[in-house]
């Protein structure tokens, strides 16, 4: 699959590697600068596995100083930068281009304050999202979005793609837990955005630097939002005898005034393939499964589930599993975060991310199966139904070129369905190089050029991911081949 | 005044202003902009006459209303489906004296919160779509219909408190959640500003969501609830949720807050009344012109703030949001520089003059001036939206 065009490498970089290695060379410490082929490859692509390119070289800075200087020499000499984290993006956003630096922030992986009084704790951009929780866990506190990846996502990278998780139905994404940031500007100017207050003097540029993948400027400092841990968590698994049964069963929920932390979404064939890796006792004779999570005291869980499972009990509800215990619990998620992984054991897949409004849930599930059908694909459903954010992992052979290609269309056409229904293109993971070409679809001319004009604000040169977001076709002019 | 009745007519009206390079004040029902001087050659626009919900599924929990729509029109349409806005926005018709229907465009325009924001977000949080006129005319779609969207710059956030500088919003949509079943507030008495500020941390580490948190010194504390509150400073803390859980919460938090100072308990009706008079900045709806300070910053710092400055200047404060934000009367002169440059010595923050009579309000820049680098791009942001700078030139201070 190799449908998705980079911009054409410029052969006025290309043709000075040596130079802007050798100037990188003076700019940071041996450590930190990488440019031997065989150094190159763990760079060449990030989650989105599907395309792959060999960098220009890659810095691995240790401060913001260090950070600053390599923008300001790449500024000089419209050298494009490819910002990373820990290179976990679905979506093609970390990818290189061969006349690009990448800029990887995993070397800054700092904790620099842990504020309690505050709540907020600061650190650097390569932090991985989980450490935090972790750090501060003993004390009580967590930090609350948790992307699949969290185990080795950065901060920098969760900024990068305002990324979201299994319990922002309650919490919120990135930009609703994301206070200050320390940012280097495409021309190596270093500012602050945000701090330990709330709120922004003038414009909210932290909002709008939150999801930018990488376009506006290089993160290298963050203060997030810590939350006082709840008292405990439950989950609670039903098995419904149709999508549809359990796609009403999520909008009664939600429509009663009961918000769960998350409300997962399986269907048969992911409820198959994650029983047979994870064996968490799903049962087998349903259409889909939903995992509802409460949390609280216990009074307050034992109320919300009595609530909960009796709305189940009016959509034809098969199954219905209550957690007596931590184990069983943990045993209940242990299915839905293996999803990914035991998918990837059995088929190649790639994984959409739409987000369609809650009523349409059923009518895209439908449509998806119908598209897959007719491509001659399989596909697995398993998603946040809480908040709409759909993932259908569509299964292919990445051997066969054309199964592949095959794969690559379907999921347009399912992003495009969602659009349709009132929804977007991705909910969490970013439109990176993937969805790139689809942005047409959910803006007009007008939508995109003043998007584009705002990014031209940051970076009017357009070397900062510049393959990435906007369609490579109607670019500001001169942003073709920046 | 002109009153577009229709998106088109409101991307005409820019349109012509754009041709003529005139400049425009944007506002909705100008319960925030009382004085827009008439004889000023500058044209004003509201969005008044966009109004009406256009779609709302209280089971999606999502509202889409055009953005003159009043305030109280959706609030009476979210309670009949037990539904409302988490982010509380306030009303500022009492400090400011205003008359007038606050918009939904007007509070999104100025992220306009209340005391819930802390915990539940800002106005900006909740926003999840917007429609609006740029500086060219152009008509511009941002966003959309879901919680879950990062298709592409945000550029919903940066219109978000742009404060009618970047654009004219003519739809917004956003989401909404259910009203608490229950609410209960938990009154520690007698603390001192320090106290206080220990108390309401201690009480925001616990697991029991708190979803107010609020310190009202004795200067202040006999205004709210027809003076029902006890004798001496009072730090309230709500609860909100079901039934069988915040009386759990309450007994939880009451144990712990008890090594504080001694607590009562608030039911739903004064809890209700006390935490909308602490959202409309009550005691200071007080019919004056003097000047008033709404400052965010760390919730340490508030009250180290107000101390330093208590040394310099005539002031009174009460504190929300656990202390970060600080609600601050001037006796006198605003002392704007004095107030900005101990916010920069105490960590960082901003200060917004909200409130002063008008010779003041002509000296005294009313937004936080930005650091130059931030100030330099936030007029090239500004540039790209309004490029011949139509929209309340100057009213940002960049």
């Amino acid at each position: 699959m190799n449908q998705i065009a980079f911009l054409p490498a410029r052969e006025d970089v290309l043709s000075r590697r040596k130079i802007i290695i050798a100037d990188l060379a003076e700019l940071l410490p041996a450590e930190c600068l990488v440019h031997e082929a065989r150094e190159l490859v763990p760079f060449e692509t990030d989650a989105f596995i599907s395309y792959r390119r060999v960098p220009l070289a890659v810095a691995l800075p240790k401060t913001t100083a260090q950070v600053a200087a390599v923008m300001k020499y790449c500024h000089r000499y419209k050298i494009p930068v490819v910002p990373r984290g820990a290179g976990t993006s679905l979506s093609g956003g970390a990818i290189p281009q061969e006349d690009a630096v990448v800029l990887c922030l995993s070397k800054m992986s700092r904790i620099l304050e842990l504020d309690y009084p505050n709540r907020t704790a600061m650190v650097q951009a390569g932090v991985t999202n989980l450490s935090i929780s972790e750090t501060v866990g003993a004390d009580g506190f967590f930090y609350a979005p948790d992307p699949s990846s969290q185990l080795a996502c950065t901060i920098g990278g969760n900024i990068g793609m305002n990324s979201g998780g299994a319990h922002c139905l309650k919490y919120g994404v990135t930009t609703n837990n994301l206070l200050g940031v320390k940012m280097v500007l495409v021309d190596g100017t270093i500012i602050e955005l945000g701090g330990k207050h709330l709120d922004a003097a003038g414009y909210d540029l932290l909002g709008l630097v939150c999801g930018s993948e990488g376009q506006l400027g290089i993160v290298t400092e963050a203060t997030v939002r810590l939350i006082a841990k709840p008292e405990g968590a439950r989950p609670v698994l039903f098995g419904f005898p149709s999508s549809e049964a359990a796609g009403a069963c999520v909008a009664d929920i939600i429509g009663s005034g009961i918000i769960p932390v998350a409300i997962e979404f399986m269907d048969k064939p992911a409820i198959e393939i994650c029983e047979a890796f994870a064996k968490a006792g799903y049962p087998l004779d349903v259409e889909a499964l939903l995992i509802v999570e409460v949390e609280g005291s216990d009074a307050e869980m034992d109320a919300m589930l009595k609530s909960i499972v009796e709305i189940a009990g009016r959509h034809s509800v098969q199954t219905v599993r209550e957690c007596q215990s931590a184990t069983e619990a943990a045993l209940i998620w242990k299915g839905r975060k293996s999803a990914f992984g035991a998918t990837g054991r059995i088929a190649d897949y790639i994984c959409m991310d739409g987000t369609v409004p809650l009523s349409k849930l059923s009518y895209v599930l439908n449509k998806t199966s119908e598209i897959t059908d007719r491509f001659g694909l399989r596909v697995a459903n398993v998603f946040h139904a809480g908040d709409g954010n759909m993932h259908p992992l569509i299964l292919f052979n990445a051997n066969d070129p054309e199964d592949a290609a095959k794969a690559e269309a379907a999921g347009n056409e399912i992003l495009k369905l969602c659009v349709d229904a009132g929804g977007c293109l991705t909910g969490e993971h970013g439109v990176g190089i993937e969805k790139r070409d689809l942005m047409r679809h959910q803006y007009n001319d007008v939508d995109l050029n003043q998007q584009m004009a705002v990014r031209s604000a940051f970076d009017d040169g357009w070397i900062l991911n510049p393959s990435k977001v906007f369609p490579l076709e109607g670019r500001p002019e001169g942003r073709q081949d920046a | 005044m002109l009153i577009p009745h229709s998106e088109n007519d409101a991307a005409y009206v820019i349109r012509t202003a754009a041709a003529n390079k005139k400049a425009l004040i944007l506002c909705g029902g100008q319960t925030r902009s009382p004085d827009v001087d008439p004889l000023a050659d500058i044209e004003v626009v509201s969005s008044r006459g966009l109004s009406g919900i256009v779609t709302y599924d209280p089971a999606e929990m999502v509202m889409t209303a055009r953005a003159g729509t009043p305030v109280a029109e959706i609030e009476a349409t979210l309670a009949e489906n037990r539904q409302m806005m988490a982010f509380e926005p306030m009303d500022h018709r009492g400090i400011l004296k205003t008359s007038g229907e606050p918009t939904i465009g007007g509070v999104f325009a100025a992220n306009i919160s209340g005391p819930r924001r802390f915990v539940a977000g800002a106005a900006r949080d909740s926003l999840l779509g917007i429609r609006f006129i740029n500086g060219k005319g152009e008509t511009v779609r941002a966003g959309g219909r879901v919680m879950k969207n990062v298709t592409g710059l945000d550029l919903v956030k940066l219109l978000a408190g742009s404060q009618g500088t970047l654009g004219f919003l003519t739809e917004v949509t956003f989401r909404v959640l259910p009203v608490p079943q229950t609410v209960e507030t938990i009154v520690i008495s007698g603390l001192n500003n320090d106290a206080a500020t220990n108390a309401m941390a201690a009480a925001m580490a616990m697991p029991v969501e708190v979803s107010g948190a609020a310190h009202l010194p004795q200067t202040v504390r006999s205004k709210f609830i027809d003076g029902k509150l006890p004798e001496g400073e009072a730090t309230v803390l709500r609860l909100e949720g079901l039934e069988a859980s915040v009386g759990v919460r309450a007994d939880k938090l009451e144990a712990v807050m008890q090594a504080f100072g001694p607590v009562t308990r608030l039911g739903m009706d004064d809890s209700l009344t006390l935490w909308r008079q602490i959202r409309d900045i009550h005691p200071y709806a007080d019919g004056t012109e003097k000047p008033l300070w709404r400052v965010s910053v760390a919730p340490s710092a508030g009250h180290q703030l107000v101390a330093a400055l208590r040394l310099e200047a005539g002031i009174d404060a009460f504190y929300d949001w656990q202390g970060g934000l600080v609600w601050m009367r001037m006796e006198a002169d605003p002392e704007a520089e004095l107030i900005r440059r101990y916010i920069r010595a105490l960590g960082g923050g901003h200060a917004t003059l909200v409130r002063a009579s008008e010779l003041v309000r002509q000296q005294t820049p009313a937004f936080e001036p930005l650091p130059e680098a931030v100030a330099a791009l936030s007029a090239r942001v500004k540039e790209k939206l309004d490029p011949w700078g139509i929209f309340a030139p100057g009213k940002m201070g960049f």
